[in-house]
C-alpha cells in the first residue's frame, strides 16, 4: 500500500527518529511511504490556544497537501485527533474546507490504527528485549479511541515484557501551551506520571505521542530517574537483526 | 459568611500556592479518587444504558433551553396555581433584594438554608447579613465552611479541601458562637464529628421558621421543585419552617415529571457514586396543614440568557451540578476549588464562570486556560457537555481581545514559520546549527518548562533533511 506520512512539526524538528522508525517499519512490512514536501503543521497549537484563523489556514494547507493520499499515517495521537475531531469544527457548515475534511479525515490514521485496522497486522516482527510500560495519551485514549490496539501491538513484540502503569488514563499534564501557561500544575501532573512510570518497574515508557513523552521524559531526566521514554514506533521498528536506526 | 472570592489572584498564580500545599494535595487526592472510583463502579454496572441515559439527559436539557421562554411561563403559572408566588430576578442584586424583603416580611432575623449553588453565586448570605438577618447553613460541609469563615471549594463537597482534624478544630472553636457548642473532648472520628453537627443543627431546625433553598430541578408542567441531598438536613429545612424561599437558576427547568426519571438515575451516580439518592424532596406550592404555608420561588437569570445566546457556550447550561468533572479533573485534583476564584470550580467552573461574569478581568480570562484539554471531564459528564470544546471557544474570545501581546507575537511568528514548508525547513536548519547553544534554563515564559523539566536535545538534522537523503538512497 502507498502511505503518505504526515510527520508533524514537532516530530520533524525535534524527534526525526520517530519518522525514520515509521518509514523503516512500514517499508519492512512491504509498503511504500511517501512524504509530501509541502506539509508543515496540523495547527493544533494555534487552535488549542484560541488562535482559530491561523489554525484554519494550516488546516487548509494540510488538506491541500494530503487530499489525494490513499492513507495518511500520523505518528502523533493528538495531531491525528486534531485533524479528525477538530478540523470539522474549523470550517463553517457547507464550506469548502468542511467538505474536503469530510472526505479526507476518514483516511487519516494514528500509526497503531493504520497497522491494526488498515494493514491488518498486530505482529510486526519486532524484537525489543525490555520491560515496557505504555502511557495511553489523552487524545489517543479519548478522542481517537485507540483502545487495545497499542497494547496488542506491544504484546506481539518478541522479548518485550509489558508492565502495568498505575493511573494510566490520567493526563500527564503536557497540554501544549498549558505546560507554559500553567507550568506549576503541569509540572505537578508530570511528576505524578513520572512517579507511576518509575514505580511500574519499566525500563522504557512508551506512547503514541512525542509531545507527551517530551514532557514526561523531561521530568524523568531532570529527576535522574534512569527511565527512558520512546515513541511506540521505535519499539515496533526494532528487530533482532538490527536496531531500527543502525 | 464574610469570606469572599474577591482578591483571589488569576488561576496560574493561585494554583501555584495550592500545588505547593502538601496537606491540601493529600486531602484532594484522597477525596477525589474515592468518589471517582465509586462513580466508575456504579456507572459501569449500567453498561450501555448509561450512554442512553446520558444522551437523553443532554437532549431533555437542550430541548428545554431552546424553548426556555415557554417552559418558564408554564412553570410560573403552575407554581401560582399551586399557591406559590413567583419572583423574577435579572441579577444578583435583584435576587438578594427580593429575598431580603421576603424574609423581612416574615419578621424573622434567622433563616436556615439548604445547600444551594445559586445562593452562593449571588452571595445571598452576605446580603442578608447586611440587612441584619443571619443565614445558617445546614449542609454538613457547608456548615464547616461557614463556621471556618472559609470558602467552598467544591460544588458537592464544599469542604473537600479540609481533613477531619481541621474540621474538629473548627467545631471546637466556632460552634458555640453560632449555637449549640461542640461537646467537650470531641475527637476527629467522623461519627463523632457528624453527631456534633447533628446536635448543633437539630436545635436550629426546630427553632427557625423561615428557610431558603435552591433546587436541582423545577418541573414546568406541575410547578414542582426538587432537591437531592444525602443527609436529610435539606428535608428538615424544606418541611419544618412556615415560610420557604427557593432561589433557582432559570436553566434548572425540566418539562415534565417523567423527565426526572433520567436525572434521578444519572445525578446520584455521577455525584456521590450512589445508585439511588438518599433524600429526594419534592414540593409543589403549598398544602394546608402540611409543610411551609408560604412558598416563594425566585427565578434567577444573572447572566444565563447571555450564555444562552452563545451557540457553542450554551451547552454549559445543561449542567446538573453533579461535580463528576471536578472529581475526575487532574487539574482540579492538584489545585482544589479556591484557585478558580468562583463558587463554580473545576472544569465546569472554567467554562461557566467566565460566561456568567464575562471575561473583563484577569481572573476570568485565565479560567478557559485552566485545563490541559485531556477530555476526562467530557467523558464523565452525565449531560455530555463538551467542556473542551467550550474551553477552546472561550480561549478564542480571550485571544481575540486586547492584551497578551507577547503570546500574539509568538503565535504570529509560528504562523509565519509553519505557513510554508521552506520557512519551516529554514528554521529547522537554524535550530540544528544552534543546537549546542540552547541553555539548560530558558528565560521568560519558557522558564515554566525548564524549571522542572529538561529540554529535548535539538537533532542535527530534521526529518525532512533525512528524508531527502533517504530518497536519494544516501541513508
Amino acid at each position: 500500500m502507498r502511505i503518505a506520512l504526515f510527520i508533524t512539526c514537532v516530530n520533524d524538528t525535534l524527534f526525526p527518529d520517530t519518522g525514520r522508525h515509521v518509514v523503516r517499519l512500514l517499508e519492512r512490512l512491504g509498503h511504500e511511504v511517501v512524504f509530501p514536501e509541502g506539509q508543515t503543521c496540523c495547527g493544533q497549537m494555534h487552535y488549542n490556544t484560541g488562535y482559530r484563523r491561523p489554525a484554519a489556514k494550516l488546516a487548509v494547507r494540510f488538506v491541500r497537501t494530503f487530499e489525494d493520499a490513499d492513507a495518511v499515517v500520523v505518528p502523533s495521537g493528538s495531531c491525528a485527533a486534531m485533524i479528525r475531531d477538530n478540523y470539522p469544527r474549523l470550517g463553517g457548515s457547507g464550506s469548502r474546507l468542511s467538505r474536503k475534511v469530510a472526505g479526507l479525515a476518514p483516511r487519516v490514521y494514528d500509526l497503531t490504527e493504520l497497522l491494526v485496522d488498515v494493514l491488518g497486522v498486530t505482529d510486526v516482527g519486532a524484537y525489543y528485549p525490555h520491560k515496557v510500560a505504555y502511557h495511553p495519551t489523552c487524545h489517543g485514549l479519548r478522542m481517537l479511541g485507540l483502545g487495545d490496539r497499542p497494547y496488542a501491538l506491544l504484546r506481539a513484540v518478541r522479548g518485550l515484557e509489558l508492565v502495568e502503569l498505575a493511573g494510566a488514563t490520567e493526563c500527564c499534564g503536557f497540554g501544549g501551551t498549558f505546560a507554559l501557561k500553567n507550568g506549576d500544575v503541569s509540572s505537578a501532573m508530570g511528576a505524578d506520571k513520572a512517579r507511576h512510570a518509575v514505580e511500574s518497574g519499566a525500563e522504557v515508557l512508551c506512547a503514541v505521542d512525542n509531545s507527551c513523552l517530551m514532557h514526561i521524559g523531561g521530568t524523568l531526566s531532570r529527576q535522574r530517574s534512569g527511565l527512558r521514554v520512546a515513541h511506540i514506533a521505535e519499539i515496533l521498528a526494532s528487530t533482532e537483526k538490527e536496531d531500527a536506526l543502525r | 459568611m464574610s469570606a469572599t472570592f474577591l482578591g483571589i489572584p488569576p488561576f496560574p498564580e493561585a494554583a501555584r500556592a495550592a500545588v505547593n500545599d502538601s496537606r491540601l494535595r493529600h486531602n484532594l487526592r484522597k477525596a477525589t479518587h474515592t468518589i471517582r472510583d465509586k462513580r466508575g463502579a456504579v456507572v459501569t454496572e449500567l453498561e450501555e444504558d448509561w450512554e442512553r441515559l446520558r444522551s437523553e439527559g443532554a437532549a431533555i436539557k437542550s430541548h428545554t433551553l431552546r424553548h426556555l421562554d415557554h417552559y418558564l411561563e408554564q412553570l410560573e403559572a403552575a407554581v401560582e396555581r399551586a399557591g406559590g408566588h413567583v419572583h423574577w430576578a435579572a441579577d444578583a442584586a435583584e435576587a438578594n433584594a427580593i429575598v431580603t424583603r421576603l424574609v423581612r416580611e416574615t419578621g424573622e432575623t434567622d433563616v436556615v438554608k439548604v445547600k444551594s449553588m445559586a445562593t452562593q453565586e449571588i452571595e445571598l448570605n452576605d446580603a442578608l447579613a447586611e440587612a441584619g438577618i443571619t443565614a445558617y447553613e445546614t449542609d454538613l460541609a457547608e456548615l464547616i465552611v461557614q463556621l471556618g469563615d472559609d470558602l467552598p471549594s467544591h460544588i458537592l463537597v464544599p469542604a473537600i479541601h479540609l481533613g477531619r482534624s481541621q474540621i474538629r478544630e473548627i467545631f471546637l472553636d466556632q460552634m458555640a458562637e453560632w449555637g449549640v457548642a461542640a461537646p467537650e473532648g470531641l475527637t476527629d472520628d467522623p461519627r463523632a464529628l457528624a453527631e456534633a453537627a447533628r446536635v448543633h443543627l437539630r436545635e436550629r431546625f426546630l427553632r427557625t421558621r423561615t428557610a431558603i433553598s435552591g433546587a436541582n430541578f423545577a418541573v414546568a408542567d406541575s410547578g414542582t421543585l426538587v432537591v437531592l441531598e444525602s443527609e436529610g438536613n435539606g428535608r428538615m429545612c424544606l418541611t419544618l419552617p412556615e415560610t420557604l424561599i427557593s432561589v433557582v437558576g432559570i436553566e434548572k427547568i425540566v418539562p415534565t415529571w417523567a423527565d426526572l426519571e433520567v436525572f434521578l438515575q444519572t445525578l446520584p451516580r455521577s455525584s456521590t457514586g450512589e445508585r439511588m439518592n438518599p433524600y429526594t424532596s419534592t414540593w409543589t406550592g403549598v398544602t394546608p396543614g402540611d409543610g411551609p404555608q408560604e412558598f416563594h420561588l425566585v427565578l434567577l437569570d444573572n447572566g444565563r440568557t447571555d450564555v444562552l445566546a452563545d451557540t457553542v457556550g450554551r451547552q454549559a447550561l445543561r449542567c446538573i451540578r453533579c461535580s463528576a468533572c471536578l472529581n475526575t479533573c487532574p487539574v482540579y485534583e492538584r489545585t482544589g476549588g479556591h484557585a478558580y476564584g468562583s463558587v463554580y470550580p473545576g472544569p465546569i467552573g472554567a467554562i461557566l464562570t467566565p460566561q456568567l461574569r464575562g471575561m473583563s478581568s484577569e481572573v476570568d480570562e485565565a479560567l478557559p486556560y485552566a485545563s490541559s484539554l485531556c477530555g476526562a471531564c467530557y467523558e464523565v459528564c452525565p449531560v455530555a457537555i463538551d467542556i473542551p470544546e467550550v474551553l477552546v471557544h472561550l480561549r478564542e474570545e480571550v485571544a481575540s481581545g486586547p492584551g497578551h501581546l507577547g503570546e500574539k507575537a509568538v503565535m504570529k511568528g509560528a504562523e509565519a514559520v509553519l505557513g510554508s514548508s521552506h520557512a519551516l525547513a529554514a528554521a529547522q536548519r537554524a535550530a540544528g546549527a544552534a543546537r549546542n547553544l540552547v541553555p539548560r534554563h530558558l528565560p521568560g515564559m519558557a522558564g515554566a518548562w525548564t524549571d522542572t523539566r529538561d529540554l529535548p536535545g535539538v537533532p542535527a538534522e530534521s526529518f525532512r533533511q533525512w528524508w531527502n537523503k533517504h530518497e536519494k538512497g544516501q541513508s
